[in-house]
C-alpha cells in the first residue's frame, strides 16, 4: 500500500501540474450534454432516458482519461523506473485504479450538478444520496477496468482505438446494471429515493470480479 | 568462458533474444567478476542495449541463461532488482517534475533515506536547477539527473549505456566518481567512444549483428578488430 500511495501521490502531482487529463474528462463531459439536449429536441429529461444519458456521458468521459492513464510511464520511462525498483507490481494496479477514481469523482462532481442544472427534469437533491452510492460503485469498476485495459493498449501502437474497443465491451455490464439503478432515481415521480438494491448487488459483483481479474493477472501485463 | 577471476557479479550461458524475425543477441556467454567492468562494444544495432535491457531484467531472454549475483533471472529478478542501477537511453525522469521531486519518487519506491537525493544532487552539481521542472533543463542537465537517479540507491550493478552522452567534459568528469571505476560497483558499459570503453574495461564483449566477434580481455583485442568491428 506504502509503494500505490508513492505512485499515486506522483500521478497526482503530474496532474495537477500539467492539468491534461481532469479538464478533458470534464469538458467532454458537459458538452456532451449540450448536444444531448438539441439532439433529443428536449428541454429536460427524467427517468430510464436522463439515467441512460448521465452514464452514457460519463463513461465515455472515462474513456479519456483511461487513455491518458500509463501515457507518462510510456513515454517518460515511468515503467522500466518502477519494473526497475524493488517494489511489488500490483502497487502500479492500485496507484493508477486510484488516480482514476479521483478523476472520476472530479469529473463527476462537476458534471453530475451540471447535468441537473441543464437537462434533468426533476430536482437532484432528490436522488443524490442514491446517486452518489451508485457512481461510487460504478467508478470502482471502471477505475480497475480501465486501468486493465489502459494498461494493454498502452503496448500498442493503436493505444486510442485498443483502449475503448476493449474497454467497452468490458463495462457494457457495469454500464446496465448502473443505468437501470439510476433510472428510478431520476424519475419525474420521485418514485425512490435509494437504487434498487439488485443492481448494486450486480455492480459490487462486478467490480470484485473484475478487481480479483486484474491484481491476478497485472504482473503479466507488465512483463516484455 | 570466465576471464575474471572472483565471485561473478554476470554470468551469460548461450544468451539468446529475437524481435520477430530478427535476431537480436545469439550465443553470448561470458562471466563477470564482482567490482569488474564490462565494455559492450558493436556498431549501431548489435545488439547492446538489448543486452543491457536483458541484465536490468526489463526484457526476457528467448534461449540461455542470465545469473545476476547467484540468481536467475528472470526467475529471480525481484531479489537483484533494488541492486540495478541502469542509465540508458531515456533518463527515465518525469518532465513535469523537478529534479528533486523525481528524486524523492525514486527514494521512496527504493526506500532510501531522503538524505541521500541532496547527497547525490550536490555530487552531480544540480542543487541550484533542482527545483525546475525537467522539461527545462538542458540535455546535459538531464544526463545529470539521470546519473544522479541511476546510482541514487547504490547499487552494485551499474548498466551504462552512452553514460557520457550530451555531457560536456567537465559534466564528464564531474560523474566519474559516480558510474566510474571509483563507484565500486560491477559496471556494464557501452560507450560510442569505443576506445574509451576499452580504456575501462576488464571485460570486451564485441558484438556484431547479435553475435559475439569477441569476448575477453581488453588487451587481446586490438586496433586491427576494433576497425573490423566498427566497418
Amino acid at each position: 500500500m506504502k509503494t500505490a500511495m508513492v505512485v499515486l501521490r506522483k500521478d497526482l502531482r503530474l496532474e495537477m501540474r500539467t492539468w491534461e487529463t481532469v479538464p478533458a474528462m470534464v469538458l467532454f463531459a458537459l458538452v456532451t450534454f449540450v448536444i444531448f439536449h438539441f439532439g433529443l429536441n428536449r428541454a429536460t429529461i427524467d427517468g430510464q432516458l436522463a439515467a441512460g444519458v448521465l452514464v452514457v456521458t460519463l463513461l465515455f468521459a472515462a474513456l479519456l482519461g483511461v487513455n491518458r492513464l500509463f501515457v507518462a510511464e510510456r513515454e517518460q520511462g515511468g515503467f522500466d523506473a518502477f519494473l526497475l525498483a524493488p517494489v511489488d507490481r500490483t502497487a502500479l494496479l492500485v496507484a493508477k485504479a486510484s488516480a482514476l477514481f479521483l478523476f472520476l469523482v472530479v469529473l463527476e462532481v462537476i458534471a453530475v450538478p451540471a447535468f441537473g442544472l441543464f437537462l434533468l427534469g426533476p430536482p437532484l437533491g432528490h436522488a443524490l444520496p442514491g446517486l452518489i452510492l451508485l457512481l461510487a460503485l460504478a467508478n470502482l469498476g471502471l477505475s480497475v477496468i480501465g486501468t486493465f485495459v489502459s494498461a494493454i493498449a498502452i503496448h500498442t501502437r493503436a493505444r486510442d482505438l485498443i483502449g475503448p474497443m476493449l474497454g467497452l465491451p468490458l463495462l457494457v455490464p457495469a454500464l446496465i446494471a448502473t443505468a437501470r439503478a439510476a433510472g428510478p432515481l431520476l424519475a419525474a415521480t420521485h418514485a425512490s429515493s435509494a437504487p434498487p438494491g439488485k443492481w448494486l448487488l450486480i455492480l459490487a459483483l462486478y467490480d470484485v470480479v473484475f478487481g480479483l481479474i486484474a491484481y491476478a493477472v497485472f504482473d503479466f501485463l507488465l512483463e516484455d | 568462458m570466465s576471464v575474471v577471476s572472483g565471485p561473478p557479479a554476470i554470468e551469460l550461458r548461450a544468451l539468446a533474444r529475437h524481435f520477430g524475425e530478427r535476431t537480436a543477441l545469439r550465443d553470448v556467454s561470458l562471466t563477470v567478476a564482482a567490482g569488474a567492468t564490462l565494455a559492450v562494444l558493436g556498431r549501431n544495432g548489435a545488439g547492446k542495449t538489448t543486452l543491457l535491457r536483458i541484465l536490468a531484467s526489463l526484457l526476457r531472454p528467448h534461449a540461455g541463461e542470465v545469473h545476476l549475483f547467484g540468481e536467475p533471472l528472470p526467475a529471480r529478478a525481484h531479489v537483484v532488482r533494488g541492486q540495478l542501477g541502469l542509465l540508458g537511453h531515456e533518463p527515465l525522469l518525469y518532465r513535469d517534475l523537478t529534479g528533486r521531486e523525481n528524486l524523492q519518487y525514486h527514494a521512496r519506491l527504493h526506500r532510501i533515506e531522503p538524505e541521500r537525493v541532496e547527497e547525490v544532487l550536490q555530487a552531480v552539481q544540480m542543487e541550484r536547477r533542482a527545483s525546475d521542472p525537467v522539461r527545462l533543463l538542458s540535455r546535459g542537465m538531464v544526463q545529470r539527473l539521470a546519473v544522479a537517479r541511476a546510482v541514487l540507491h547504490r547499487p552494485r550493478l551499474l548498466l551504462l549505456d552512452e553514460p557520457r552522452a550530451n555531457l560536456d567534459p567537465a559534466a564528464s568528469e564531474l560523474i566519474e566518481g559516480l558510474i566510474g571505476r571509483a563507484s565500486g560497483a560491477t559496471r556494464v558499459l557501452t560507450s560510442h567512444d569505443p576506445r574509451a570503453a576499452l580504456a575501462e574495461a576488464d571485460v570486451v564483449l564485441a558484438l556484431k549483428d547479435g553475435r559475439p566477434a569477441f569476448v575477453g580481455e581488453p588487451g587481446g583485442f586490438g586496433a586491427d578488430r576494433l576497425a573490423e568491428l566498427y566497418a
